[in-house]
């Protein structure tokens, strides 16, 4: 309670927090921007190797801006598939954005415009680094912090990938970068397979898309493999359990 | 290319109604529980079939080349608690070796 406004008077106040808390908040938000550089660079060979131009690659990177939808949407697009299941992978993949909003709701009070423009921060990053931190204020300045360094890095690491390592076709063939793609995909999804119930979901999914390959178009495999969401106690007795419950 | 365009002003539109129907239009209403499950399972769902599509997948069938060597190593570097950069790498040098040995 007492800590911010202690910090505030003894050490000055930056964007309205401590400047203590606004270290912290910008040692977070690079931390973590550093982090994605691979990730952006990945980003921009599996455009090019999709056959887009790095105008579009920046397109992704700067208009929807939400990394697993972008991945998703462009890989469907590489695969040969069609524009609504691009649109349908990339959209399954940002539905937690939704619970993002709801849980940063309080820490972005403004206006209408100033709440819009943030809304395009809510990424997991951004959320991440607006949460760790106490107080409305704090957070809502950790958020957009993390959010604009994220943005930043991660378009500039987009076209990088796609002009300098992509440019090539034969360059991605030879150095088995097209691997990447999938080995990005394993580390993302490997962290939640030490959850049971998440492990099973992932195989379950994994299963519906080997299934589906053969006898479906490109993309509708990774669209359909959401219903993997269902494998265990949701899809049990108790299929769509009517709203929110105590346990 | 059209069609990027046409996925990147679609998805653009979709993922920041997402995004700000918190901040603007709910405020702080609650989402009930199954929602929340089924958003924290969807991930592990379709990274899954996304790791299977872009590894196995070539026009519209299952084939086993040289992405299944670098998928093989990345996932062997995953367990040995390899850093993300590390697993990107030995998943293109396995691949690219493979490739370079034969495989197609």
């Amino acid at each position: 309670m007492g800590g911010t406004d202690r910090g505030a008077t003894r050490f000055g106040l930056r964007f309205g927090v401590p400047v203590d808390v606004w270290r912290i908040i910008v040692r977070q938000s690079l931390s973590i921007s550093v982090s994605l550089i691979p990730i952006g660079l990945a980003f921009g060979v599996l455009c090019s190797k999709a056959g887009l131009s790095w105008v579009q690659a920046l397109g992704f990177s700067s208009l929807v801006f939400t990394g697993g939808s972008q991945f998703a949407a462009v890989g469907v697009l590489g695969d040969g598939g069609g524009v609504a299941a691009a649109v349908g992978a990339g959209l399954l993949l940002s539905v937690r954005s939704l619970v993002y909003g709801l849980v940063m709701t309080p820490a972005l009070k403004g206006s209408f415009r100033f709440r819009a423009a943030a809304s395009q921060l809510m990424i997991d990053e951004s959320v991440a680094v607006g949460t760790a931190q106490t107080g409305s204020q704090a957070r809502k300045v950790g958020y957009l912090t993390g959010g604009v360094s994220v943005f930043v890095f991660w378009n500039v690491t987009t076209l990088l990938g796609a002009v300098v390592l992509g440019s090539s076709g034969q360059l991605v063939e030879k150095f088995g970068l097209d691997a990447t793609i999938p080995a990005a995909f394993a580390a993302l999804v490997w962290p939640r397979l030490k959850n049971v119930e998440l492990r099973r979901v992932a195989v379950v999914g994994a299963l519906i898309a080997v299934v589906l390959i053969p006898i479906a178009p490109p993309g509708i495999p990774i669209v359909v493999s959401g219903l993997a969401v269902f494998a265990g106690n949701v899809a049990g007795r108790r299929r769509w359990p009517r709203g929110a419950r105590s346990s | 290319m059209t069609d990027g365009w046409i996925v990147v002003g679609l998805l653009a539109a979709g993922t920041f109604a997402l995004k700000a129907a918190g901040p603007l239009l709910l405020g702080n209403r609650r989402l009930p529980e199954w929602f929340e499950t089924v958003v924290n399972r969807l991930p592990a769902a379709l990274l899954a079939a996304l790791v299977v599509t872009s590894a196995f997948a070539a026009k519209g069938t299952l084939v086993i080349d040289a992405r299944a060597v670098g998928l093989a190593s990345a996932c062997t570097a995953l367990w040995k608690k390899a850093g993300f950069v590390t697993v990107v790498v030995i998943a293109a040098a396995a691949t690219a070796a493979a490739r370079r040995l034969g495989m197609s």
